[in-house]
């Protein structure tokens, strides 16, 4: 059976006891509570499951516990620091780069991501990156510009 | 434990799997008011029942006398001046919490902000017959307003009391009464701390016009936006109530195979896991989601399975089977086919088929349920949670009092989420499990699987045009996929429009559109082909035979906007159109292709909407909801479609299934008409009907090959 993994959530240390070959999804959202990061498909082929590890998204559907203990995970909870939301949060709301939302925490943590490796990207690049990102209800144009809008922020951010 | 679910035929229009049982409300005046604390309420009594709830047969008893009986909505002040809206649809990504919060706003005259709503609950919120069929907007929104109204009127003439002054020189607004002759002013607040009782609207209350609306009709972002952003939210999928296990259902290899044997001794040794066997009913819940699959894993299963006929034999399946027509209102006739015919300079025969497609919502059908004292409790994301809970009490014998059904806000359901499913099966585990939750939550497989599907359909289409290009005869008959948008907007002195049951192949049932969006594209490609027979503009050509003047208005609209004619400045460019109405909007659709015969390719470079729904509530939500639709639409269009044989869905993932990702989306521009002195309708389902068509009659346009299947895979026609 498993014995304690050792894993850091969005700043915090959390042993957790499971088999090695769970998927991290399951142990986020069952075991620690942390939901927001959601089950879409669990096959990688939706990222409404995206989390961060170690800076670049992953399909926490796809990432075994075991694969995850190394580095820092950062989960869409742990972007809001002192109640500030993070600039690419802010702007899909400011977007309202959504219907239904269930999309939106792999988007988000898919763009963050894709902003830190590449702060100006084209819209070409927003398309190629969040291409493996599903919104069934069909809100992708406004994603996009929720994209721009963060890399817009960003960009006077770091002036 | 389970149900017969659908009738062997099932109705043309697929709101509903069975009838809807009477209702009973359990919520007494004295209850709210214990739950809600002192204040004003208000509720409201729908003038038109049988346009309010179209499928509940009857008038709804309610049990206790203190309520009035038809209430649609009803409307809360707390004396801290919270105002709390209720009613019983639910919010599914169609933003209904914000445009009703917005309405309550606009006739109250508080800030957006303050109005609480509180959605499909069976508990607290007043019956309703599902949030489907593009009806809230055109239903439970002037109920609101009626109720807002009268709320207001309550606070006006309580200040006017107060002040001994007369009512109608004082005037609501800011959350407040003022006196503009005197200066002074009492917050609602004030006003609802003593105000304790409840008030039915009067029949006449001055509601107020569309052309004077301040809040409604501005675009007003998403309500409770924040929560969806910080992942705050709980869907159903989501909740975790203390104590509680997860559930897992043994599933048949097939559709329609029956267990001969089941050895479930390993199972039962299981520590901490509740095995439960009910008929064919088998399923197990346990402490994780893999100790439960564990459970089901060692189950010794055998199953009898039926060969079953597959999509590539569907089409022809469904025209041998169909059924002689038992309703009147299947077949619509007027004037002569055959005498149109004969007077016809072109004739034109083609038949259309639309393949089986899934609503594969991003968020799967998920309930938790649990058992307490007798009574049970269901969270779940679904479209008719009234109808869910009368399910429930059926099946567990229990008085509908002792359910309630909370469908909190859910990852969406495009018509794919009206089944009780998930609930039953979750409730079933739960009441093995002592009063501990469960929760159910179906995979994806099992979401492309044991969901229902919008029904395959064939369409066969006689016709006949004079030669200046009018119509002198139509004959439509739709196999299988249903009634909804079959009858044409076009003048026709001489047709026939006839819808033909046929007996389930694969469950199905209402998806966004219902079969609007195969009859449109059957009407409107073949109209293209008319309109080429005619040597005539397709645009021109659909408005020699249209008389309706708000499908004129979107197609003309949509013609200056999109350039129509236009002069073609690439090679494998092609355009197209078409339009139509259904539920009280219109819509036309203009799209732009791109061939590339080198590379096999077709890309759809452009599409133009323009959407009419009458007066527009929210414009911002509105907007979203249109585009959301038409790219939805583009997947149905271009390369949707369940395929199966044997009973199994051989495409049940969605590397297999293939829906509108990010690359898929073209230029899109949507226009949205206000017509501030028609009454709002919904918009949900209509902006998806037409899209199909102008692709495919810009693929024409630019090939001169017509498609008539769903989806159309245009790139599989270009070899060659
Ligand atoms: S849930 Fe992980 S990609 Fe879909
Ligand atoms: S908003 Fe519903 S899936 Fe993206």
């Amino acid at each position: 059976m498993a014995t304690g993994i050792e894993l850091e959530i969005n700043g915090k240390g959390y042993l957790v006891n499971y088999p090695p070959d769970t998927p991290l999804l399951y142990v986020l959202r069952d075991e620690l509570g942390l939901t927001g990061t959601k089950y879409g498909c669990g096959e990688g082929m939706c990222g409404a499951c995206t989390v961060l590890i170690g800076g670049t998204a992953r399909r926490s559907c796809q990432i075994p516990l075991g694969a995850a203990l190394s580095k820092p995970i950062t989960t869409i909870e742990g972007l809001e620091k002192n109640g500030v939301l993070d600039p690419v949060q802010q702007a899909f709301l400011d977007a309202g780069a959504f219907q239904c939302a269930y999309c939106t925490s792999g988007m988000i943590m898919s763009s963050v991501s894709l902003l830190e490796a590449n702060p100006h990207p084209t819209t070409a690049q927003i398309v190629q990156s969040l291409q493996g990102n599903i919104c069934r209800c069909g809100t992708y144009t406004r994603i996009i510009k929720a994209v721009q809008r963060a890399a817009e922020t960003l960009k006077g951010r770091s002036k | 434990m389970r149900k017969a679910e659908e009738t062997f035929l099932p109705e043309p229009e697929r709101y509903e799997f069975r009838a809807m049982p009477m209702h009973q409300f359990a919520l007494g005046r004295r209850d709210f008011f214990k739950i809600f604390g002192a204040g004003i309420a208000v509720f409201a009594v729908a003038k038109e029942v049988s346009a309010m709830q179209e499928t509940a047969p009857g008038p709804h008893g309610f049990h206790n006398e203190e309520l009035p009986e038809e209430i649609g909505a009803w409307l809360h002040i707390g004396e801290d001046g919270t105002v709390t809206g209720f009613a019983g649809k639910a919010e599914i990504g169609q933003n209904v919490r914000t445009s009703l919060a917005q309405t309550i706003a606009d006739e109250l005259g508080v800030a957006v902000a303050s109005v609480r709503m509180v959605l499909a609950d069976t508990a607290l919120t007043p019956f309703d017959a599902g949030t489907f069929g593009s009806k809230t907007i055109a239903t439970i929104t002037p109920q609101l307003r009626r109720v807002a109204a009268a709320a207001r009127d309550l606070l006006l003439e309580k200040a006017a009391r107060e002040w001994n002054v007369p009512a109608d020189r004082l005037v609501a607004g800011d959350g407040k009464v003022s006196d503009p002759a005197t200066g002074k002013s009492l917050r609602y607040a004030q006003l609802a701390r003593e105000a304790i009782g409840a008030r039915k609207p009067p029949a006449e209350d001055p509601i107020k016009p569309a052309s004077e609306w301040i809040v409604a009709g501005t675009p007003v972002p998403k309500v409770d936006a924040r929560e969806f952003v910080t992942g705050g939210h709980r869907y159903s999928t989501d909740l975790r109530p203390e104590g509680m296990l997860y559930g897992k259902i043994l599933r048949p290899p097939s559709f329609n195979a029956t267990l001969i044997s089941c050895d479930d001794s390993a199972a039962k040794a299981m520590k901490d896991v509740v095995l439960v066997r009910d008929g064919d009913f088998t399923g197990a819940a346990a402490p994780t989601v893999a100790a439960a699959e564990a459970a089901l894993r060692s189950l010794q299963v055998k199953w009898k399975e039926l060969p079953q006929i597959s999509d590539q034999e569907i089409f022809s399946y469904l025209k041998k089977n169909a059924q002689p027509s038992k309703e009147a209102r299947f077949r619509q006739a007027k004037g002569s086919v055959d005498g149109g015919l004969a007077e016809a300079a072109h004739k034109l025969d083609a038949s259309y088929t639309v393949a089986y497609i899934a609503h594969a919502p991003l968020e799967p059908r998920a309930a938790v349920a649990q058992w307490t004292d007798g009574k049970l409790t269901v969270w779940m994301g679904t479209q008719r949670p009234f109808a869910v809970r009368d399910d429930l009490a059926d099946i567990f014998h229990v008085s509908e009092k002792n359910v309630r059904v909370i469908v909190p806000d859910t990852g969406s359901a495009y018509g794919g989420k009206h089944t009780s499913d998930a609930g039953l099966e979750a409730a079933r585990l739960a009441k093995a499990a002592g009063g501990r939750p469960v929760k159910l939550v179906w995979t994806r497989e099992e979401e492309f699987t044991w969901a229902y599907f919008r029904p395959a359909g064939v369409i066969e289409v006689k016709s006949g045009i004079a030669a200046d290009g009018k119509l002198t005869a139509w004959e439509f008959h739709n196999y299988h996929s249903g009634m909804s948008g079959i009858e044409t907007p076009y003048v026709v002195a001489n047709q026939v429009t006839e819808y033909h049951q046929v007996p389930l192949v694969l469950r199905s049932g209402s998806y966004r559109g219902l079969a609007a969006t195969a009859n449109h594209f059957a009407r409107e490609t073949h109209m293209d082909s008319l309109a080429g027979r005619a040597s005539m503009d397709p645009l021109e050509f659909r408005l020699k035979n249209l008389a309706e003047p708000r499908m004129r208005a979107v197609l003309e609209t949509g013609a200056k906007a999109f350039g129509w004619p236009r002069q073609k400045s690439a090679e494998g460019q092609g355009f197209g159109v078409a339009a139509g109405y259904e539920k009280g909007s219109y819509v036309a659709t203009f799209a732009e292709i791109l061939v590339d015969r080198k590379n096999n390719s077709v890309t759809v470079k452009k599409l133009l909407e323009v959407f009419e729904c009458g007066a527009i509530v929210n414009p911002d939500g509105l907007r979203n909801q249109v585009v959301g639709a038409m790219i939805q639409g583009l997947g149905g269009a271009l390369f949707e479609s369940i395929q199966f044989e044997n009973g199994r869905i051989s495409n049940a993932h969605f590397a297999s299934y293939r829906v509108p990702r990010f690359k898929d989306v073209p230029e899109i521009e949507a226009i949205l008409l206000d017509r501030k002195d028609i009454p709002s309708a919904g918009a949900g389902e209509t902006p998806i009907m037409a899209i199909a068509p102008a692709i495919g009659n810009a693929f024409s346009d630019a090939t001169k090959i017509r498609l008539t299947k769903l989806p159309l895979r245009p790139e599989l026609h270009l070899q060659g």
